[in-house]
């Protein structure tokens, strides 16, 4: 089955256009030895049998919304998406547009992403935001990028919370690998207990950034204004990787003064989709503008007097600046981030504040009732948001294969990450986990801990 | 010095407030509108921290009816593949299959976290391990890594791996990245991100790489050369067996840029002729839709010297299966990975699921007629329109070829005729790329148009041609039949208005 | 197309001027460049420039181009009012656009203006 919309008759006349005989004899150019080899695919399926194959595959998965209960997050979080949003996005008009290169043609995509600037703008508490990068974790490498691009190169340190996501950090360490940089901070044997702002300790005069996360890895909120002072005070950039379900509620990182706010749009109307495609946000001050990656669009008017929008500052960018540009990035995550936009002008500001408070509400319960279990209780005293570390007092893989058994995906389990936390769970609770869940969760969970 | 210059300044007269055509989205709001309600919270309410509480939340307040009204009015402004010809050079602009919308959905994929147990994904698992063998197949690497996001991003993660592959050998001084003048920016931009020295290599006069040139530049502080084929001028490079050897020979790798890919499924496998590493670009060769610019896909071919590079994790087997168990998929590490280029594992949902579809449904042969589709239809426009607009190469070409948009005598500019064809329902090819050529029209027509359209197109330039000499200003002025017309940039990029905002006087204003 | 018949000239498009020290953009360049929108100075007062050396970094809504140093020297002022004003490099290049003064600045084999007008020429045709 093929998309060719050409008939044999067709193809015959435009052969004879061209003036060859056949279609192989257009590749004349493929060195003959290495021309036309025989894929061994499997055979063909038409759509009927296609849409069986892929509803079976899918089928083999077991979902978390209606084959388990689960309490998983770590980055990637079960929100409920409206209706309205994939409706918008399954219209051709937005999904098989390209890149908005011709304004003219474009507006759609261009006002959609100047809308989605505003919002996130917004949200984050920040002046500025780009069009969007490939996710929380490569948004959080740009901001590296774009602190190097800043100082030209001349600093040469990057000082790091241990509680940014250590999938993030791992991609940090993926990107600086030509820069020759010093990463403080990154260690996943750090004492975990310690207040952000011991991190001042390893701000010097050769930093260029320094980056935490909010609510931080574990889910615990803290004021990061002091220390984003202290990164002034040495010349230093801060950025702050943040989750934008916690900002509907929760003091912007603007607030604190923060040069840069990065994090994953996914929990903004985005499937989990088994981790992707998600979009990464980067919102920063005006001031930094043109140091800042990736795509922008940019209020105009036309010939007409017409208000309208165009992709601008273009001249930062790879296809221009090449090998001088901040960043290699080309594309932006366009058709999520007219979800996003969707999703959070469809929820609007008592929407958005109504879903943080569930989550809030509901992460606080889970916790309150956990840590009444005997040889259970929270890792940490903290405020949280909706995500916490919960010490299960056993290898933390032994208990989640013990609650797969009743059907629940348990939490993450830390050990990996956090040597120290092998006996612990990070648990995710959002609007989506009823009582009934958690209390099950709970039920589960106090058997194990009697076994 | 200087980059390419469109030439296109367009001052407004100052003073009057523009016309709005659609509201924004923070136009629109009304104070205590709702779009969407919550359930009321079904565990008691716990005590929020009040020295962290944000003091307001400003975000637009809708019906939902506002908001689908809003983003339909907007939808129309936007030219689309579902709407008509796309014949955007580079780009691969094919019809995307309403089929890859659906299974993409399937609750299946669109429920399943990246964290669960390998238990509870297996059918994840393993569509991502079949592609990986798929891509394997079609481009004859050794292995392929699904997690890069974009074609960009393949392309850092390509020469993340030449390098790692350099380093391991003791090698340190390869520092040099050969690239040719005709390149896509984001291979040099890729290079530069590394810290590279990027050498640009001059092509000759039928399009090729120049061979002389190159051997110059070869000697042992090459660390690999960057290089699309077909090449960004549309022509399979005449001498690319010969290329690759001679960056061999000096201890280099050969880097391909798969963006152009469309031209070679089932015609020739890019490592069989001597490529080490290639990006795919789901979204233009396996019809994963472009969304208005992403998200893409760009997982990363290597040959069997390169597979322990390859960034972590791959898909594997874990447990071989039998007659009757199938095998257990599961994560693995390369030995000497690179490390994570993102998080978690690719874009899943939105390229892996849709790419499979499509190249289940295509099988092998399916997949030829593709590529020897599009071919045809490049050459069919192509000797539509030689005798009309300049061909600096003028060969046979692949899947798309480069015109010069502009004529003996004439003022008129590439741009002028990319703005016009939009008054004749079509969009524009790509212009002002590859550098190489001047006033280019880069234009690649795909395997999903039929002829009629072919030709309605090519009598569309050619009468634009004709409206070059006779009436000029019909295309300085285009586009003139679209909603918008053409744009002041320099008042977007002096002014700086990136945002908008609910006006000071919200609460008051309605 | 306009340069001045004291001032000395790079390939890559930039002037000096010996009796004040200082460099920019010629007018040819910001014509080429069209409307610049952005300027970094990339050096500080008190470092040493050297012929070639990147002194710059403009952008226009098109294009963008890195400014080298026309002179060695040792840098005594840098113009920091253009990276609030970058068109004045498309109105006054030659004044007010000025990028960089350096002491006892060494133009080296710079052209004079005869031959920069016949190099700017040539690149038009």
């Amino acid at each position: 089955m093929t998309y060719i919309p050409i008939s044999p008759k067709e193809r015959d006349a435009m052969l004879a256009t061209i003036g060859v005989k056949t279609l192989d004899d257009l590749f004349k150019d493929v060195p003959a030895k290495h021309r036309f080899p025989k894929l061994d695919l499997p055979p063909a399926l038409t759509e009927m049998e296609a849409a069986a194959e892929l509803a079976d595959i899918a089928a083999s998965n077991e979902n978390v919304r209606g084959d388990l209960i689960s309490f998983l997050g770590a980055g990637a979080y079960n929100h409920y998406i409206p209706s309205v949003v994939d409706h918008i996005l399954r219209r051709g008009e937005f999904y098989t547009a390209y890149t908005p290169y011709q304004p003219e043609i474009s507006q759609g995509t261009l006002q959609a992403i100047f809308e989605y600037q505003s919002l996130m703008a917004a949200l984050t508490g920040m002046e500025v935001s780009n069009a969007s990068h490939y996710d929380g974790a490569t948004a959080a490498a740009e901001a590296v990028n774009m602190a190097w691009a800043q100082f030209r190169g001349k600093r040469k340190k990057v000082v790091i919370s241990p509680t940014v996501h250590p999938q993030y950090r791992a991609v940090i360490r993926t990107y600086t690998q030509g820069m020759e940089l010093e990463l403080a901070g990154d260690d996943g044997n750090a004492d975990l207990d310690s207040s952000p702002e011991e991190l001042k300790s390893l701000i010097d005069d050769n930093t260029m950034i320094v980056i935490v996360q909010y609510p931080d890895f574990f889910g615990r909120i803290y004021d990061y204004t002091k220390l984003i002072e202290a990164a002034h005070s040495k010349g230093a950039m801060a950025c702050v990787v943040a989750n934008p379900t916690a900002l509907a509620l929760l003091k912007t990182p603007g607030e604190m003064d923060a040069d840069i706010v990065v994090g994953d749009g996914q929990p903004l109307g985005i499937p989990m989709w088994f981790g992707g495609p998600t979009l990464g946000f980067f919102t920063t001050k005006k001031s930094f503008v043109h140091k800042m990656a990736g795509r922008l669009v940019g209020e105009t008017v036309d010939s007409r007097g017409q208000r309208a929008y165009v992709l601008t500052l273009t001249a930062r960018e790879q296809h221009i600046k090449r090998e001088r540009a901040t960043s290699n990035i080309c594309t932006n995550e366009g058709l999520l981030a007219l979800g996003s936009a969707v999703y959070m002008s469809v929820l609007g500001k008592s929407g958005m504040k109504q879903v943080a408070e569930l989550c809030y509400h509901k992460a606080h319960y889970a916790a309150e009732q956990l840590s009444k279990i005997e040889d259970m209780g929270l890792c940490f005293t903290e405020p949280f948001f909706h995500e916490f570390a919960l010490c299960v007092n056993q290898p933390a893989e032994e208990v989640n294969a013990h609650l797969l058994e009743h059907g629940i995906i348990g939490g993450y389990a830390l050990g990996d990450d956090y040597p120290a936390l092998k006996n612990h769970l990070l648990i995710a609770v959002t609007e989506m986990n009823t009582k009934e869940e958690i209390d099950t969760l709970v039920d589960v969970l106090s058997e194990a801990s009697h076994d | 010095m200087i980059s390419p210059t469109e030439n296109v300044t367009l001052r407004q007269a100052q003073g009057d407030a523009p016309k709005i055509v659609e509201p924004t989205i923070f136009d629109l709001s009304s104070p205590g509108r709702i779009g969407v309600s919550f359930p009321e919270p079904d565990v008691p309410r716990a005590e929020l921290p009040k020295s962290m509480l944000r003091a307001d939340l400003p975000l637009p307040e809708l019906a939902e009816v506002d908001v689908v009204r809003h983003y339909m009015h907007l939808s129309k402004f936007n030219y689309s593949v579902d709407g008509g010809f796309y014949p955007l050079g580079s780009c691969t602009m094919k019809y995307n299959p309403k089929i890859d919308e659906d299974t993409c959905r399937l609750p299946g994929f669109l429920f399943t976290h990246p964290l669960q147990p390998i238990e509870t994904v297996q059918g994840n698992l393993a569509l991502m391990y079949e592609l990986q063998e798929w891509l394997k197949e079609i481009s004859g690497f050794s292995a392929v890594t699904l997690q890069p996001a974009a074609g960009a991003h393949g392309e850092f993660t390509g020469v993340l791996i030449m390098r790692a592959y350099h380093k391991s050998r003791g090698d340190a001084k390869r520092i040099k990245m050969l690239i040719p003048d005709s390149a896509h920016g984001t291979n040099p931009a890729s290079a530069g991100m590394m810290g590279l020295q990027v050498v640009q290599i001059p092509s000759d006069a039928r399009g090729n790489v120049d061979l002389k040139a190159l051997k110059a530049q070869c000697d042992d502080t090459v660390l690999g050369m960057m290089l699309t084929n077909p090449n960004t001028v549309g022509m399979f490079d005449e001498h690319i067996e010969e290329v690759c050897k001679i960056i061999h020979d000096c201890g280099g790798l050969m880097y391909g840029d798969g963006a152009n890919l469309n031209a070679l499924l089932g015609i020739v496998r890019p490592a069989e002729i001597g490529f080490d590493v290639m990006h795919f670009n789901l979204h233009k060769t396996f019809a994963v839709p472009h969304g208005g610019g992403g998200p893409g896909s760009g997982p990363v071919g290597v040959a069997a010297r390169l597979a322990d590079f390859l960034p972590e994790p791959l898909v594997g087997i874990l447990e071989e299966g039998d007659d009757e168990t199938p095998p257990l998929f599961g994560f693995i590490k390369p030995a000497k990975s690179i490390g994570r280029m993102k998080a978690f594992h690719g874009h899943f949902g939105g390229g892996f699921v849709r790419a499979f579809t499509y190249i289940a449904m295509h099988g092998p042969d399916g997949l030829k007629d593709v590529s020897q589709y599009a071919v045809l239809n490049a050459n069919y426009l192509l000797a539509r329109l030689r005798n009309t607009y300049r061909v600096p190469f003028d060969r046979i070409c692949m899947h798309e070829f480069v015109a010069e948009g502009q004529f003996e005598g004439s003022d008129v500019r590439a741009l002028d005729i990319a703005k016009r064809l939009m008054d004749y329902n079509f969009h524009p090819p790509t212009n002002y790329f590859p550098l190489i050529v001047h006033e280019a029209l880069m234009i690649e027509p795909t395997e999903t148009e039929n002829k009629d359209t072919l030709d309605a197109f090519a009598d569309a330039l050619i009468k634009i041609a004709e409206e070059s000499k006779t009436q000029p200003a019909l295309l300085h002025n285009a586009p003139s039949t679209t909603q918008f017309g053409r744009m002041d940039e320099v008042k977007a990029a002096r002014d700086l208005v990136l945002c908008c905002w609910l006006p000071e006087d919200y609460e008051e204003h309605r | 197309m306009n340069a001045p018949s004291n001032l000395k000239y790079t390939k890559s498009d930039e002037w000096f001027d010996p009796s004040s020290g200082a460099m920019g953009l010629s007018d040819y360049a910001q014509s080429q460049l069209s409307d610049i929108v952005f300027v970094e100075i990339l050096v500080d007062a008190g470092d040493t420039v050297e012929v070639g050396s990147p002194i710059a970094s403009v952008e226009s809504v098109k294009a963008s181009a890195e400014i080298y140093a026309s002179a060695t020297g040792k840098v005594a002022a840098v113009n920091k009012a253009l990276s609030e004003k970058p068109e004045t490099l498309n109105s006054d290049p030659y004044g007010a656009g000025w990028m960089v003064k350096v002491e006892g600045g060494d133009p080296g084999d710079a052209m004079d203006s005869a031959a920069y007008e016949k190099y700017c020429a040539e690149r038009t045709h």
